[in-house]
C-alpha cells in the first residue's frame, strides 16, 4: 500500500498552481497551514480559558475584595466589582470546556496530527486535504458559536464543564441553562464534526500514505500516538453527540430521556417522568474517559520523540511503548464509570471498573520507566523542547499517583468532587498535556517558520511554569483531604473549609504569575515568527525522522524531488558510535542489528 | 488607575526581559553558539537538581503547614472513615515510595548523564528483563491495593446492621430535607407531583396510612452516637451530592433515582468539639455535585447526639400531617372555625 502512495506522490509535486492570500492562509489545504490555523486558534482559546480561570482564582483567593476594574471588564456580571455567583460559574464551566476541547484536543493533537503526519510518515499531504480543511473550518465555526453564547443575556452556560442534567437541561434551575446552553451544544456538536474528520483522515493517512520502507514498526512513537489518540475520538465522540442530541430533546421537544420526579422551586412539578439523570452520565463519560487520553497520547508521543533525540539514545522498549499505548487505547474505553463511583452505581459493576482502572497503572509505569531509562547512561542536551518533555514526565508521575487513590472507589468516596480531583486532573492531564504541547511546539517551530525561538525566553518560560504548576496543584491536595469540594463560589460559610482562606490566595497569585509567564512565551511566540533567528540547516536537532530532510521552508508537497526511502527505525542515534544515522540512510553492510 | 499602573509595570517588566533575552541571543553569536549552548546546558543541568532538593523542601514545609488542616489530622467521626482512614495511609505510603523513587532517578538522571565532551550515549534499545520487573512490580503491588480497596468498598456500599436508624435526606436548590418515619418506623408513600414547598416539601402523599406520622425537618438531621444511621437519599430537581467530609463519605442526590448511603457515627458533636479544639465544629453536609448557582451555599448540618437527646429532640417533633392539616392534630389548642378554615384553603 505504501509503494501505491509513493506512486502518487510522484505526480503530486509537479503541479504548479499559483496560491492567492486566501488559499494560502485562509482556506490552505496545505496540512502544514492546516496545522498553524489550528495551533494559533487554540492560542487564542488557551488565552481565554487561562484569563477566565485567573478571574474566579480573583474570586477564589479575594472572596472580600471588590476590584472596580471587574466592573468594567464584566459589567453586571461583577456588579461592584466583585464576580457574581453566576459570573463565576460560567467562567469555571467556560474554561473547562474550552481547555479541555478546543486547547488540549483541537489545539494538540489538531495541530500535531496534521504537522507531523504526513511529515514523518513520508508523505505529501493527508490522504483527504480537503476534509482537512473542513475539519479546521468546523473547528472554527464551533469557536465562533462558543464565544457568542458569552455574550447572551442569560449569560453563558455554568453548569460544569460535564453538563450534567436534569441542570443542564433546565433553564428554570439555572440561568446559564438558557440560550447559553443551546449554543454550548451546538459548539460541541460542530467540535464533534470537526474531530471526526480530523481523526477519520489521520488514520486513512497513517494506514495508507506511508512511504517506501515505512513499515508499522518503522512509525516514530508520535505517529503511534496521533494514531491511536485518533481511533478513540472517532470511537468516541459520536458518543458524546448522541448523549448531546438527546439532551436537546428534552431540552426543547418535551421528551423525557434523562429527566423524571422533577419539581423546580417557583414553576412546580415537570411533567417528565421515567428518565434517568444517570444515562446522561455513562454517555458523557464514555467519552470523557477516552478524552483523558486524547489529550495526554500525543504528548506521550512526542514527549518519547523529543527525550530520544536529546538524550542521544533510542527510546528505551520501543515495542513495549507501543504496547503500553495500545493498553491504555484499550482500557480508556473500560473504565468510564470510575466517574461515577458515587452515583449510586451497582457496588459489583464498581468492583469491576475499580480493577479496569487500577490496570491502567501498569502501562503507565511501564511508559514511566521507560522514560527514566532513556535518560540514563545519555548525553542530554536541554533544549527548551527537552525540559518541557522531563516536566511532562515529572508531573505525569506527580498526576498518576493520585488516580491510583482516587481509582480505588473507596478511596474516591471520600475524595470524589473535592480540591484533590482538581490537582489530579489538573497535574496529569492539564498540565502534563500543556507541557507536551509545549514541547512540541519548541521542538518544531524550526520546521513550522524555519526559524528558531528565543532559547533564553524559553528556559525562563520553563522554570517558572514548572515551579508555578507545583506550587498552585501540590498544596491542593491538602484541601482535597479536608474535604473541600470543588466548584464553590466562596468558602466563608463552612466551619470545614474557610481555613484555606490565605492558601487560596497564595495559589490565587502564583496562578496570575504563571499565567503572565504564558504571555512572554506568546510574545517569544509571534515574535520568533517574523524576526527570530533563521534556521540554517535542514536538521537543527540532528535528528532521525523525515521531517528533518525536507527544505527548511517545505512548501506544500514537503519534498521537491522524490520522497525519501525508509531503511531502519527512527532511534538510531549512538548506533555503533556513530551519533544519529537518519531513517533514509540505508543498512551498511558492517552495521550491528539490534 | 492602579490596574493601568500594574499593566504597566507588567509590560515593562516584559519587556525588560525580552530584550535581554534577545540580547543574550546575540552574545552567543558572538561567542559561538556551541559555547553558549554548552554553558547553558550545564545552567540547566543544575537547576535539575536545584528543583528536585528545591521541591523536597517545599513538600516538607507545604506539609508543615498544610497538615494540620486537613481531616487526617483529626480522627474520623465514623466506623467506615476509620477504615478509610487506615487505607489512605497505606495507599499514600505506597505511591509516596514510588514517588519519591521516579521523581529523584528522573531529575538525578537529567544531572548526571548531562551533556558532556567525552561522554559516549549507551546505545540501549531494550531489555525484556527489565521491562518484565517493571511490569509485574506495579502489577503485584497494585493487586494489593484492589484486594484492600474492595474489601472497603463492598463494606460501605453493603447492607446495614439490623438496628441501623433511617433518615430520608431529599436535596433541593438550595437546601436539605430530612425525613424520620416516625412511630410506625415505615416511611409513607410520596410521589413528587404532591410537592407543596410550604407544607409538604418533599410530596408525601397523605392517603397512604404510614405517612401521617412521618417527620420533616430542614437543614438540620439529628442522629444517635453508635447508632448505624442508613440514609436513603433523592432529590427533588437537579443532581445533589450528601457531602460528609468528616464522616470520609458522599453520595450522590438523583431525582427519580434513590440511593443509599450507611454509616455509624463515633462522637457526639459535642466531643468533636474538644477533640477538635474548635467551639464553632459541625458536621456540615456539603453539596459535593455542581447544583446552580446556590451551589456553594448549599449547608445542611448533622447533630450528633446520645440517646437520651435524641429522645428528647424527637419528642419535641410533631409529625408533618399536622402542618398540612393543623385542624386534625390532636394537640392543637381549639381553634375557632374561622382560622381552620383559613389554614385549609392555605393548602
Amino acid at each position: 500500500m505504501s509503494h501505491e502512495a509513493v506512486l502518487h506522490g510522484h505526480d503530486d509535486h509537479s503541479h504548479e498552481h499559483h496560491d492567492t492570500f486566501l488559499t494560502k492562509y485562509v482556506f490552505s489545504q496545505d496540512h502544514k497551514m492546516i496545522a498553524k490555523q489550528f495551533l494559533i486558534t487554540g492560542m487564542v482559546w488557551a488565552v481565554l480559558g487561562g484569563l477566565m480561570s485567573v478571574l474566579f482564582r480573583l474570586q477564589l483567593g479575594y472572596p472580600e475584595a471588590s476590584f472596580p476594574w471587574l466592573e468594567s471588564l464584566l459589567g453586571k456580571w461583577a456588579k461592584g466589582g466583585q464576580i457574581t455567583p453566576e459570573a463565576y460559574y460560567a467562567l469555571v464551566t467556560t474554561h473547562g470546556t474550552v481547555l479541555v476541547f478546543f486547547v488540549l484536543t483541537a489545539g494538540l493533537s489538531g495541530t500535531f496530527a496534521n504537522f507531523l503526519i504526513p511529515l514523518q510518515i513520508g508523505a505529501r499531504d493527508m490522504a483527504s486535504p480537503f476534509m482537512n480543511m473542513l475539519s479546521y473550518w468546523f473547528f472554527f465555526a464551533a469557536s465562533i458559536v462558543m464565544l457568542s453564547s458569552m455574550f447572551v443575556e442569560t449569560g453563558p452556560f455554568s453548569g460544569g464543564w460535564t453538563a450534567y442534567p436534569p441542570l443542564s437541561a433546565l433553564g428554570d434551575a439555572s440561568p446559564g441553562s438558557k440560550s447559553g446552553m443551546d449554543l454550548w451544544i451546538i459548539a460541541m456538536a460542530l467540535f464533534v464534526v470537526s474531530s471526526l474528520l480530523g481523526g477519520l483522515n489521520y488514520i486513512a493517512t497513517i494506514l495508507n500514505m506511508r512511504t517506501k520502507g515505512m513499515s508499522m514498526t518503522r512509525l516514530p512513537l508520535t505517529i503511534w500516538a496521533l494514531f491511536f489518540t485518533a481511533v478513540l475520538g472517532v470511537l468516541s465522540f459520536p458518543v458524546l453527540l448522541s448523549g448531546l442530541i438527546l439532551l436537546i430533546f428534552d431540552r426543547n421537544f418535551g421528551t423525557s430521556f434523562y429527566l423524571s420526579d422533577i419539581f423546580v422551586n417557583g414553576v412546580g412539578a415537570l411533567s417528565n417522568e421515567g428518565g434517568s439523570a444517570i444515562l446522561y452520565q455513562h454517555l458523557f463519560w464514555f467519552l470523557g474517559h477516552p478524552e483523558v487520553y486524547i489529550i495526554l497520547l500525543p504528548a506521550m508521543g512526542m514527549v518519547s520523540e523529543i527525550m530520544s533525540i536529546n538524550s542521544r539514545k533510542p527510546i528505551f522498549g520501543y515495542m513495549a511503548m507501543l504496547g503500553s499505548l495500545f493498553s491504555i487505547a484499550v482500557l480508556a474505553f473500560l473504565v468510564w464509570a470510575h466517574h461515577m463511583f458515587v452515583t449510586g452505581l451497582n457496588p459489583f459493576l464498581g468492583s469491576v471498573f475499580v480493577l479496569l482502572t487500577l490496570l491502567i497503572a501498569v502501562p503507565s509505569a511501564i511508559k514511566v520507566f521507560n522514560w527514566l531509562t532513556t535518560l540514563w547512561r545519555g548525553n542530554i542536551r536541554f533544549t527548551p523542547a527537552m525540559l518541557f518533555a522531563i516536566g511532562f514526565v515529572s508531573l505525569f508521575i506527580s498526576g498518576g499517583l493520585t488516580g491510583i487513590w482516587l481509582g480505588n472507589a473507596a478511596l474516591d468516596i471520600h475524595l470524589h468532587d473535592t480540591y484533590f480531583v482538581i490537582a489530579h486532573f489538573h497535574i496529569v492531564m492539564g498540565v502534563a498535556s500543556m507541557f507536551g504541547m509545549f514541547a512540541g511546539v519548541y521542538h518544531w517551530f524550526p520546521k513550522m517558520y524555519g526559524r528558531h525561538l528565543n532559547n533564553s525566553l524559553g528556559y525562563i518560560h520553563f522554570w517558572i511554569t514548572m515551579a508555578g504548576a507545583y506550587l498552585i496543584f501540590w498544596p491542593m491536595h491538602y484541601e482535597g483531604l479536608a474535604g473541600m469540594p470543588r466548584r464553590y463560589f466562596d468558602f466563608s460559610i463552612w466551619e470545614s473549609f474557610k481555613q484555606f482562606a490565605e492558601l487560596n490566595r497564595f495559589i490565587s497569585t502564583v496562578s496570575m504569575i504563571v499565567f503572565a509567564t504564558q504571555l512572554l512565551f506568546l510574545m517569544n511566540f509571534f515574535y520568533s515568527i517574523f524576526k527570530g533567528r533563521r534556521v540554517t540547516t535542514k536538521n537543527p536537532w540532528l535528528a532521525n525522522t523525515l521531517e528533518w530532510t525536507t527544505p527548511i521552508n517545505p512548501g506544500h508537497g514537503n519534498w521537491p524531488g522524490e520522497i525519501p526511502e525508509v531503511h531502519r527505525w527512527p532511534y538510531d542515534y549512538s548506533k555503533d558510535g556513530v551519533d544519529f544515522i537518519p531513517q533514509d540512510v540505508p543498512v551498511g553492510a558492517d552495521e550491528t542489528s539490534h | 488607575m492602579s490596574l493601568y499602573l500594574s499593566i504597566a509595570i507588567i509590560a515593562l517588566i516584559f519587556v525588560v526581559i525580552f530584550q535581554i533575552a534577545k540580547a543574550s541571543e546575540h552574545v552567543s553569536v558572538l561567542k559561538g553558539e556551541e559555547e553558549s549552548r554548552k554553558q547553558s546546558n550545564k545552567i540547566n543541568g543544575f537547576l535539575m537538581v536545584a528543583f528536585l532538593v528545591l521541591g523536597f523542601v517545599g513538600v516538607y514545609v507545604c506539609n508543615e503547614y498544610l497538615f494540620s488542616k486537613t481531616l487526617l489530622a483529626q480522627p474520623a467521626a465514623s466506623v467506615q472513615g476509620e477504615k478509610l482512614d487506615e487505607m489512605l495511609w497505606v495507599t499514600l505510603a505506597i505511591t509516596g515510595i514510588v514517588f519519591v523513587i521516579t521523581q529523584v532517578l528522573l531529575f538525578w538522571f537529567a544531572y548526571k548523564y548531562q551533556e558532556q565532551e567525552n561522554r559516549k550515549p549507551f546505545f540501549f534499545a531494550h531489555s525484556t528483563k527489565l521491562e518484565l520487573i517493571w511490569t509485574a512490580i506495579p502489577a503485584i503491588t497494585l493487586t494489593v491495593l484492589v484486594v484492600f480497596g474492595l474489601r472497603n468498598w463492598f463494606f460501605f456500599t453493603g447492607e446495614p446492621p439490623k438496628n441501623a436508624m433511617v433518615v430520608e435526606v431529599t436535596g433541593k436548590q438550595f437546601g436539605w430535607i430530612f425525613r424520620y418515619a416516625g412511630k410506625d418506623a415505615v416511611f409513607g408513600k410520596k410521589y413528587y407531583k404532591n410537592i407543596d414547598p410550604a407544607t409538604n416539601a418533599v410530596g408525601i402523599v397523605w392517603d397512604d396510612k404510614y405517612s401521617q406520622d412521618d417527620i420533616l425537618t430542614e437543614q438540620t438531621m439529628y442522629v444517635v452516637k453508635g447508632t448505624p444511621v442508613k440514609l436513603i437519599i433523592g432529590s427533588r430537581d437537579v443532581v445533589h451530592d450528601v457531602g460528609l467530609s468528616h464522616f470520609r463519605l458522599k453520595m450522590d442526590a438523583v431525582p427519580g433515582i434513590p440511593t443509599t448511603m450507611w454509616f455509624t457515627p463515633k462522637y457526639t458533636t459535642k466531643e468533636m468539639k474538644e477533640i477538635t479544639g474548635n467551639p464553632n465544629f459541625a458536621y456540615e453536609i456539603s453539596c459535593d455535585q455542581m447544583c446552580g448557582n446556590g451551589h456553594y451555599s448549599m449547608k445542611g448540618i448533622i447533630e450528633v447526639v446520645d440517646q437520651e437527646e435524641y429522645d428528647m429532640w424527637m419528642a419535641k417533633q410533631k409529625p408533618q400531617y399536622y402542618t398540612a392539616f393543623p385542624e386534625k392534630d390532636p394537640t392543637a389548642v381549639i381553634v375557632t372555625d374561622s382560622t381552620a378554615a383559613v389554614a385549609t384553603a392555605k393548602m
